[in-house]
């Protein structure tokens, strides 16, 4: 077996005394789709936004591709945190997709894709605005590339938001509720790019209330309940005989809705 | 009495000169408010409880005392510590740190007012906190920090006409004397309200123009 994409392991999260992840264990497979689903509340954003480090895990480990991300363990066993440099190191094999598409207003489709080229990497900036120009035609907005933010739809914004991420180079890209901002119509452009980066043997982790989504595209899918990772499997698994009576539960509100035709 | 033109065509120069004094104060107190404003918001945004809660107590106390009293204090009280300046430094120098006292607090609420997923964002590209601030932050805040900017750039200048209690040789000193010199007070009062007027209005137009070239230069309209 390869090594896993992203390993967690004992992960707890705690805002205060509010324990919100409690002994998370994960492995996210390479060159897989890994869906988290799980109502509201469930910690599924909070665990994502640790595999970005946004949030630092309280404790436990997460390893990226056998890099340990933001703490390791020392040789007395105790929990260290690295250094700022060799935390950016990791990070940067991560690209982060956020609900609310997090789009720079003040530059245009192009300025936004191109900025972290230019300002981290030091890209000069006709190459690093050729190769923004190839992640925006990826995600089929290359006639949209002078447009700042507020002058495309929801769904255009999600878009460039992961050209945005993609123009990096990431080894995995995490995405955390990518449609939940976008109305019905604008849905299905943004699942179709993220459908043709899975295609191409994408790392992916995606927390998502697109059931539909998660059951054909998702090779595991791990679902979560306060705070605890109830179970992860094959969505075969998963949809066709839940079997912990929470997760059913779970999915009969989905079923209900008319998403029967999956399972 | 007789409002008499002549006075001010006669002291011409010396008003000029006033004026001149009064100008280059305000700016140079203005940019250096504005410079010490951001570092301490900066400080203050990022240093953690034990830069905020100091910085913050004497943000409170500059705001929270009059403008004369302040600068009565440092010109009076200033040589009791070692601190013993002419009364231009002195000017300039209580000038900056009342503005910049205000202007902290006009960059707080910029720095409030962006979206901290758009930090966050820059965050996982891997820019550095200067990067952030420098290519995210500051042009984010930039139409929200305007308008009070301006105003208070306006409320600064009258303000300085509080330096002529400490003989700074500024605008309000030098037409106050010629009005005594010359018994001619109306004259003298009214010839400052027009000059600060001037002032006054120059510098809302020019944020206004800055406020419409950012407004259109940022945010295209959709």
């Amino acid at each position: 077996m390869t090594l896993p994409a992203i390993s967690v392991r004992s992960l707890v999260k705690r805002f205060g005394t509010a324990t919100v992840l409690q002994d998370i264990d994960l492995d996210v497979p390479e060159g897989k789709v890994s869906c988290l689903i799980g109502p509201s509340g469930s910690g599924k954003s909070t665990l994502l936004r640790c595999l970005a480090f946004l949030e630092e895990a309280s404790e436990g480990m997460i390893t990226v591709n056998g890099e340990a991300l933001g703490f390791f363990e020392n040789a007395k066993g105790e929990r260290e945190r690295l250094p700022a440099g060799q935390i950016r190191a990791v990070r940067a094999q991560i690209g982060m997709v956020f609900q609310q598409f997090n789009l720079w207003p003040h530059m245009t489709a192009l300025g936004n894709v191109s900025e972290a080229l230019k300002t981290v990497h030091k890209v000069p900036k006709a190459e690093a605005e050729e190769r923004a120009m190839v992640q925006l035609a990826k995600v089929g907005l290359a006639n949209r590339a002078g447009h700042y933010p507020s002058q495309l739809s929801g769904g255009q914004q999600q878009r460039v938001a992961i050209a945005r991420a993609l123009a990096l180079s990431p080894k995995i890209m995490l995405f955390d509720e990518p449609t939940s901002a976008l109305d019905p119509e604008l849905t299905g452009e943004v699942l179709n790019v993220m459908r043709e980066l899975a295609a191409e043997g994408m790392t992916m982790v995606v927390v998502s209330h697109e059931i539909g989504f998660a059951a054909t595209v998702g090779h595991q899918i791990s679902f979560l309940d306060q705070g605890r990772l109830l179970f992860t499997g094959a969505p075969s698994e998963i949809f066709a005989k839940p079997r912990h009576p929470r997760l059913e539960q779970f999915l009969d509100t989905y079923l209900d809705r008319g998403a029967s035709m999956l399972a | 009495m007789i409002f008499d033109p002549n006075v001010i065509l006669k002291h011409l120069p010396e008003i000029i000169s006033g004026t001149g004094v009064t100008l280059a104060l305000w700016i140079a107190g203005m940019l250096l408010g504005i410079l010490i404003g951001f570092i301490v918001a900066t400080l203050r945004r990022y240093g953690g409880r034990a830069v905020d809660l100091p910085l913050g107590f004497v943000v409170e106390v500059l705001r929270g005392t009059p403008f004369l009293i302040q600068i009565f204090l440092v010109y009076y009280g200033g040589p009791f510590v070692g601190l013993s300046l002419d009364p231009v430094p002195c000017g300039l120098l209580g000038l900056s740190v009342y503005a910049a006292a205000y202007y902290s607090e006009i960059f707080r609420a910029g720095y409030a007012s962006v979206p901290h997923g758009h930090v966050e964002a820059g965050e996982c590209l891997g820019l550095s906190r200067l990067q952030i601030i420098r290519r995210i932050l500051l042009p984010e805040m930039a139409l929200i920090v305007l308008p009070p900017s301006v105003n208070l750039a306006v409320i600064l200048l009258k303000e300085s006409a509080v330096l002529s209690i400490i003989t700074v040789p500024e605008l309000t000193t030098t037409v106050s004397a010629i009005g005594s010199q010359e018994y001619a007070f109306l004259e003298a009062i009214f010839l400052l309200a027009v000059i600060y007027w001037v002032i006054v209005e120059a510098a809302a137009r020019l944020g206004r123009l800055a406020e419409t070239r950012l407004s259109t230069f940022r945010f295209a309209a959709s």
